[in-house]
């Protein structure tokens, strides 16, 4: 009878929390269904500039799943940079010559790949091109590729996380009302949070990204200051995102519930998998999750060596995304003073 | 003087389609201790938000020390006891202070000063480096009140000060009220316990959000025919729900 007492209770208390019940048989489907889009997505096919290649070696590659595209020697380096194209293959003085866009091991594999099938006979035989790299090289992996990714990751989680949670708690506190019932203004107070966790955000980042670097050997083209730089931004989103998610939470249980919602799928689309080969209908999402320009900044900077050019439209969106976020914590902390 | 310390008039306050309260008014002159009296619910709580200026009447307004609230300005001459205790566990009591104190813009040597003699008048001096988490119920309360007078406020606002708190320590707390009327301090202490309404110099009955009386204790008594406060209460109650 007792058990019975206490099942039920249980049961009773899922009932009446009805967020936990539709997190706990939903949150499930969507991120498989997610996994699933981003799994089950074709095979990449890298594409391939050509410069001045000729007719028997063009069509030998077109017999390879890569995207061909013929085009000047200019236009080719420029489309290049931008990564339009994962590599260029250009003949100089009849010797062919592979330069590859080479910050991503899996683009780099997938050209590769064109070319050792390209030994199937007739001409094309024994092409055997000079390669160069742009960024990275040879010696460039995985870990490579997804280190400036994870390094946003962290940052973005645990300063949500933390951040969320202890908004949270000066409200079921009391001590928002309680300092709101002070001259403090609603500004000031937003204002402290961000100078508060910035400082630990900066100590956080700079230990990662310096841990990854020089005792995990990550990658690292760019410059130091521009990683810390572009984490607080990022933890800036973060933790504007907390405070405004945690209005909409009654307890810490429910605070960890946007994890699934909020945080998972943002890492699905941040760039840690190819986004082009994930479904066309679905991949718009990576551009409102503030995580994709996080990572596609870390990424510019760490394995490209990108400077401020290169990076300011990805701080300037990550940096919107912060103000409209404190814009609207400032307008719910109404709810505690109206003025 | 010419000004009065607090003057309510016809507030009216609805959250939606609840009314709250509706057409309080109410004036204080001089330094007193004013005490609401009223059943939870019973609309309190919202009132005093309002003086405080955290929420804003739906009709009618309120003039605190000759100011209109809600004011930024104003609430540095408040000072606010809420009913919870709105305190940071893992700082230490001193900590607390300090910050609230800053908050009030105290900063330096008068900050240290404010904060021993509040100290000393809630009698949790040497306790100042015990984080408060490891305090007791009755602790947390008096720092609370100790938060409260730290910026040394004009117009003191307690809501139910002396919840959970033993007898000794109240009495010892409404000595400490009386000290500040005397010194100037206008005291509004909302309770719903009904011997501490003999303490104060006037009462406010508030119930199903109206004031229903407003007098001296010994008014309220006469008036009701009645010689204890909480008799006097229930004649007023009764009335209420007579209607």
């Amino acid at each position: 009878m007792r058990v019975k007492a206490l099942t039920e209770r249980i049961i009773r208390q899922f009932l009446w929390d009805k967020r936990t019940m539709a997190l706990l048989f939903l949150a499930p489907l969507l991120v498989l269904t997610l996994v699933s889009l981003i799994f089950n997505g074709d095979a990449y096919r890298p594409s391939i500039g050509l410069v001045d290649v000729p007719s028997p070696i063009q069509a030998a590659l077109e017999k390879s799943d890569a995207h061909l595209k013929t085009l000047s020697a200019a236009k080719a380096n420029d489309e290049l940079k931008d990564q339009k194209l994962d590599a260029v293959l250009k003949f100089e003085q009849g010797r062919p010559e592979l330069t590859l866009e080479g910050s991503d091991p899996t683009s780099n594999r997938a050209v590769l790949e064109a070319f050792t099938n390209l030994g199937g006979g007739g001409q094309a035989a024994g092409v055997k091109p000079v390669i160069h790299y742009l960024h990275g090289g040879k010696s460039l992996n995985n870990f490579d590729n997804f280190g400036p990714v994870l390094l946003g990751i962290f940052v973005f989680f645990f300063v949500f996380l933390i951040s969320g949670v202890s908004f949270l708690r000066e409200r079921t506190n009391g001590t928002l009302e309680r300092v709101l019932a002070s001259p403090l203004r609603r500004g000031e107070l937003v204002t402290g949070y961000f100078i508060g966790f910035g400082i630990f955000t900066i100590i956080q980042s700079a230990l990662i990204a310096a841990y990854s670097v020089y005792v995990l050997d990550l990658w690292m083209a760019g410059s130091f200051w521009y990683v810390l730089l572009i984490t607080l931004v990022l933890a800036f989103v973060a933790l504007s995102l907390g405070m405004l998610l945690s209005t909409f939470a009654n307890n810490e249980l429910q605070m960890f519930q946007f994890i699934p919602l909020v945080i998972v799928p943002q890492v699905f689309f941040s760039g840690l998998f190819k986004l082009e080969t994930i479904s066309d209908w679905v991949s718009w999402i990576s551009y409102v999750t503030p995580l994709y320009y996080g990572a596609d900044a870390l990424r510019g900077v760490m394995i490209r060596g990108e400077g401020w050019s290169g990076i300011w439209g990805d701080v300037g969106v990550l940096a919107l995304f912060a103000l409209v976020f404190i814009a609207l914590n400032v307008l719910t902390l109404r709810k505690y003073r109206k003025l | 003087m010419s000004r009065p310390v607090l003057e309510i008039d016809h507030v009216a306050k609805r959250f939606a389609a609840k009314t709250v309260l509706s057409d309080v008014s109410l004036t204080i002159d001089k330094p007193e201790i004013f005490g609401l009296l009223g059943p939870s619910g019973a609309g309190k709580t919202t009132l005093v938000k309002m003086i405080v200026g955290m929420e804003r009447p739906t009709e009618g307004s309120i003039h605190v020390l000759g100011v209109k609230v809600p004011n930024l300005k104003l609430m540095t001459d408040i000072g606010y006891m809420a009913q919870s205790d709105a305190l940071y566990g893992e700082l230490t009591a001193e900590e607390n202070l300090k910050f609230f104190a800053q908050l009030y813009g105290l900063s330096g040597k008068r900050l240290k000063e404010n904060a021993e003699r509040v100290l000393e008048l809630v009698g949790l001096q040497d306790d100042a480096k015990k984080p408060v988490q490891k305090f007791s119920g009755g602790m947390k309360r008096r720092l609370s009140l100790a938060i409260a007078l730290i910026h040394r406020p004009k117009f003191l606002i307690l809501d139910e000060p002396t919840v959970g708190i033993d007898p000794l320590l109240r009495k010892k707390l409404w000595d400490t009220f009386g000290e500040l009327k005397d010194n100037g301090v206008t005291l509004i202490v909302t309770s719903h316990v009904m011997d501490e309404a003999e303490r104060c110099d006037r009462l406010g009955l508030i119930r199903d959000g109206r004031l229903l009386a407003c007098g001296t204790p010994a008014e309220l008594k006469r008036a009701t025919q009645t010689t204890t406060m909480e008799e006097a209460f229930l004649v007023y109650g009764g009335m209420g729900d007579a209607r």
